[in-house]
C-alpha cells in the first residue's frame, strides 16, 4: 500500500494569493503530487514526491526501498565467497559485468591474488562493451524523456551485438555471473574477437548518426541546457561520480585516477563536459554528451584491447576454499558504468563475508536530486531525473 | 400492404428532410471510421519503418487486421469511472471532444460538389468547433479526479488557446487574399492547376503572385505548426506527454470512451490537415489543370493531399522531441504571430497596391 504524501518536516504548503482583472481575488495552493512508482519516466520504481506550484516544481523528495533484495544480508549468507556474484549482477542490472568485476577485484586484493594478463585484457573488454550497454540504455531513455521515442528504440538495436558478444561467451544476455575470483568462467570463444572487431567497426558510424538524431536536435539542446545545473563544488559535495561529474567538469575518473587492470597501458581520454552550443557546465546536455563522447572513447578502448590481448589461462591459482586472514578489511572501488561502484568487505576468516557493503553510484547521484531540482519546471524534473540515470536495482539493492 | 405501397413509405422516410440530414451527415463520419483505420496502420508500420523495425506483421497480411483487432478490444474492456471522478463530467467529456471535432466536417469541402454545408463563414465556424475541442479535454482533465490528467488539460487548454491566434491569423491572411470565408469558394478560387494554389500566391494577376509568394509560404508554414500544436501532437504533444504526465488527460479513461478520445485525436489530424489543404494546396482541385479533375476525382485529390500532409505530420511525430511548455508559449507569442503580424501588414499592402 501507498502511504499518503508525506511531507520534509521543515516543509509547509504555502497559499497563495491572485488578483483577478475584475479585482476578485482567487485563492491558489501548492499541490503535493505522486511521481512514480508507477511513472512512465521515473526508470524503475523509484517514487518522487513533488509539491508543484502550477508547473513548477518547489519541493522534490524521492523515496526509495521499493525494490529492496537485501543484497548486503545476502552475501553475509552465502557459503562461499565465489557465491555472492550473482548477487551483484542483480544491483546494477545494466552493468552487470563491472559489477561483478568490482566485487571479484576487492576479493582478489584481500586475498592478494595476481590474475593473469589475458583475464585483465577480457575483463577491461567486457566492462567497456558492457559500459557502452548501458549508455545506450541511459541515452535511449533519455530520448523518451524528452519525448523522442525513435532514439530510444536505435540504442536497442545497437546494444543488440553487444548483448550477443554476451550470450557467446557466457550464455547470459543480462545477468552473466561471468567474471569470478581469480578469472573468469570461461575463455573467449573462438568467434569473438572477430565479432567483437565488427560490432567497433559498425558502431562508430551509428554513433554518429544518434547524435544528429538526438543529440544536436534544435529542440532537445533547448530543452536541456541550463537544465538541472550541478555546480562542481556541489557535485564534489554530494560524492557524485561518474558521467555526472564529468558533466560538470570535474577531471576525475577512476581508471585513470585511481588505476586498476591495464587500463594504464591503453591510450584513451577521460571525457569531461565542455559547455559549448550554450550550455552550460552540469547540466543536463553535458551529462548526456559525456556518455556520448564516453563511448567512443570505450570504443577505442576495446579495439586496443581486441589487438593486445595476449594468450594464456584464464584462471588464476586460488586456493579452493577462499578464506582471507581474520578481520581482513578492504575497500576497492573502480569505475561502473554509473560512476564509482565501491566494495568494503570485511572477513572474519571464515568462507563467507562477515560483511559486504556496496557503495552503489545510482545511490549516491540520486541524491542531489532533491538539490537541483528545486525551481524547475515539471517537464525538466523528469529530464533531471533521466540525465541522473538511475537503476533502481542498484539504489535500493 | 403491397411492396408498392412499402417502397413508397421507404421512400417517403428517405426524402424527409430531418432523415436525409442525419444520413448525409454522417457520411464523413463511416469516412473517419474507416480514414482512422488507414491512418493507425500508416501510422504504425511508418513508425516502425522509422525505427528500423516492422510493426505488426501477425494478425493478418502483414498486420493489416491489428487496428480491427484492438478496436474491437478497446469495445468490449471493461468501463472504469474513477469512485471520486465527477461522474457527469467525466462521462460527458469524449462525447464533447468529438462533436467538436466532428462538426468540423460539415464545412469541408471534399468536392466541387460535395460539402456539409455550404456556408459562408465557413473558416470561422471551423476556428469555433475547435474550441469546443478545448472544453471537453478541460471537462476530461478537471472531472478525472487526477492530478496528472488536470495538469494536462491545463496545459491543453492553454496550448490550445495560444495557438488558435496563430492558425485565425493565417486564416485572416487567407480571407484577405481570396476574399472570402467559404471554404469552397477558396477552394475554386485555387482551382486550375499547381501554380494557382494559395501557396504559390493563388490566382491573382502575376505581378501581384510573385510579390505575395515569400509571404504566404510563411503563412502555411506557420499555419502547420500551429495546426501541429492545436491538435497536441509532437513536438507539441504536452497535454498528453506520455513521458510526464502519463497520459495526459485521458489517464484515467478506459473501453469505449478512450477509443473516442483516440478517436478524436486522429479526426483532428485529418481536420487539421484538410483545412490546410483546402486553404494552400488547392483542396480538391487538380494539381494539373484540368487532367484528372471533376467531382470524383475531387474527392480523390483532397483524400491524397491530405493523407500526404499527415504523413508528413507522422514523421515529424516519430523523430523530434517535445517542447517545453514556457517554449511552446514563447514559440506562439513571440514567434509565429508577429511572423503572422507582419505577413498580414505586406499582404494587405500588396493587395491594395
Amino acid at each position: 500500500m501507498l502511504q499518503p504524501p508525506t511531507l520534509p518536516t521543515n516543509y509547509t504548503i504555502k497559499p497563495g494569493h491572485i488578483k483577478t482583472s475584475t479585482g476578485k481575488t482567487i485563492r491558489t495552493e501548492e499541490m503535493i503530487v505522486n511521481m512514480g512508482p508507477q511513472h512512465p519516466s521515473t526508470h524503475g520504481v523509484l517514487r518522487l514526491e513533488i509539491v508543484i506550484d502550477g508547473e513548477i516544481v518547489r519541493e522534490c523528495i524521492p523515496h526509495i526501498g521499493y525494490l529492496h533484495r537485501c543484497f548486503e544480508k545476502h552475501a553475509e549468507q552465502m557459503t562461499n565467497y565465489q557465491q555472492v556474484i550473482p548477487y551483484t549482477d542483480r544491483m546494477d542490472y545494466c552493468s552487470a559485468m563491472t559489477n561483478e568485476w568490482g566485487y571479484a577485484l576487492a576479493v582478489e586484493r584481500m586475498l592478494k591474488i595476481e590474475v593473469p594478463e589475458r583475464v585483465e585484457y577480457i575483463r577491461v573488454i567486457m566492462a567497456e562493451l558492457q559500459r557502452i550497454a548501458s549508455h545506450l540504455i541511459a541515452v535511449g531513455t533519455y530520448g523518451i524523456d524528452s519525448g523522442a521515442f525513435t532514439p530510444f528504440l536505435y540504442t536497442f538495436i545497437d546494444r543488440e551485438p553487444i548483448l550477443d558478444l554476451f550470450e557467446m561467451t557466457c550464455g547470459a544476455r543480462l545477468l552473466y555471473n561471468y567474471i569470478w575470483i581469480g578469472g573468469l568462467s570461461h575463455d573467449l570463444p573462438p568467434k569473438f574477437i572477430e565479432q567483437a572487431k565488427e560490432f567497433c567497426k559498425y558502431f562508430r558510424p551509428r554513433l554518429k548518426q544518434f547524435n544528429d538524431l538526438l543529440s544536436y536536435n534544435e529542440i532537445f539542446v533547448k530543452r536541456t541546457a541550463n537544465v538541472g545545473v550541478i555546480p562542481k563544488d556541489v557535485a564534489i559535495n554530494y560524492a557524485i561520480s561518474g558521467p555526472q561529474l564529468r558533466g560538470c567538469g570535474v577531471d576525475w575518473d577512476l581508471r585513470r585516477d585511481d588505476p586498476y587492470s591495464v587500463y594504464h597501458k591503453l591510450d584513451w581520454q577521460v571525457q569531461v563536459g565542455k559547455g559549448e552550443l550554450g550550455t552550460s557546465l552540469g547540466d543536463c546536455w553535458n551529462r548526456h554528451m559525456v556518455r556520448m563522447r564516453e563511448m567512443e572513447q570505450s570504443l577505442n578502448i576495446i579495439e586496443q584491447a581486441l589487438a593486445g590481448l595476449p594468450e594464456g589461462n584464464v584462471k588464476a591459482a586460488i586456493p579452493k576454499r577462499i578464506r582471507p586472514d581474520k578481520d581482513a578489511e578492504i575497500y576497492v572501488r573502480t569505475e561502473g558504468s554509473r560512476g564509482e561502484l565501491g566494495y568494503y568487505i570485511i572477513s572474519d576468516g571464515t568462507a563467507s563475508p562477515f560483511r559486504v557493503k556496496a557503495r552503489g553510484p545510482a545511490f549516491v547521484n540520486l541524491s542531489v536530486l532533491p538539490e537541483i531540482a528545486r525551481g524547475c519546471m515539471l517537464a525538466d524534473l523528469v529530464l533531471i531525473a533521466g540525465s541522473i540515470d538511475i537503476v533502481l536495482g542498484e539504489v535500493d539493492r | 400492404m403491397d411492396i408498392h405501397s412499402l417502397l413508397q413509405a421507404v421512400q417517403g422516410f428517405l426524402t424527409n428532410e430531418i432523415v436525409l440530414a442525419v444520413i448525409l451527415s454522417s457520411l464523413p463520419l463511416i469516412f473517419v471510421l474507416i480514414y482512422v483505420l488507414f491512418v493507425l496502420y500508416t501510422e504504425m508500420k511508418l513508425a516502425g519503418h522509422i525505427q528500423d523495425r516492422v510493426a505488426y506483421m501477425r494478425t493478418g497480411w502483414h498486420g493489416v487486421l491489428q487496428n480491427i483487432a484492438d478496436m474491437v478490444k478497446l469495445l468490449l474492456k471493461e468501463d472504469i469511472v474513477p469512485d471520486k471522478a465527477d461522474k457527469l463530467f467525466f462521462r460527458l467529456a469524449p462525447y464533447v471532444t468529438f462533436a467538436g471535432s466532428y462538426a468540423a466536417y460539415a464545412v469541408l469541402p471534399f468536392s466541387s460538389i460535395y460539402i456539409g454545408a455550404n456556408i459562408n463563414l465557413g473558416l470561422f465556424f471551423l476556428v469555433a468547433s475547435g474550441s469546443l475541442v478545448v472544453i471537453g479535454i478541460l471537462m476530461a482533465g478537471w472531472s478525472s479526479d487526477n492530478k496528472w490528467s488536470m495538469l494536462g488539460g491545463v496545459r491543453s487548454a492553454a496550448q490550445m488557446i495560444s495557438y488558435e491566434l496563430p492558425t485565425s491569423l493565417a486564416i485572416v491572411i487567407i480571407a484577405m487574399i481570396t476574399g472570402s470565408l467559404n471554404l469552397q469558394e477558396i477552394v475554386k478560387f485555387q482551382d486550375g492547376g499547381i501554380q494557382n494554389w494559395l501557396v504559390f500566391g493563388g490566382s491573382l494577376p502575376l505581378q501581384q503572385k510573385l510579390f505575395l509568394l515569400p509571404f504566404t509560404i510563411i503563412t502555411f508554414v506557420i499555419f502547420l505548426v500551429s495546426s501541429n500544436a492545436e491538435i497536441n501532437r509532437t513536438p507539441f504533444d504536452l497535454p498528453e506527454a506520455e513521458s510526464e504526465l502519463v497520459q495526459g488527460y485521458f489517464t484515467e479513461y478506459s473501453g469505449l470512451r478512450f477509443a473516442m478520445f483516440y478517436l478524436t485525436e486522429y479526426t483532428n489530424l485529418f481536420t487539421v490537415f484538410a483545412v490546410a489543404v483546402s486553404m494552400f494546396l488547392g483542396g480538391w482541385s487538380s494539381p494539373f489543370g484540368s487532367f484528372m479533375s471533376g467531382p470524383v476525382w475531387g474527392i480523390f485529390w483532397f483524400v491524397v493531399k491530405t493523407y500526404v500532409m499527415v504523413v508528413v505530420q507522422i514523421w515529424v511525430r516519430w523523430t523530434l522531441p517535445r517542447v517545453r511548455v514556457d517554449q511552446l508559449m514563447y514559440v506562439s507569442w513571440k514567434v509565429l504571430t508577429p511572423w503572422l503580424l507582419f505577413c498580414l501588414f505586406a499582404v494587405g499592402f500588396i493587395l491594395v497596391i
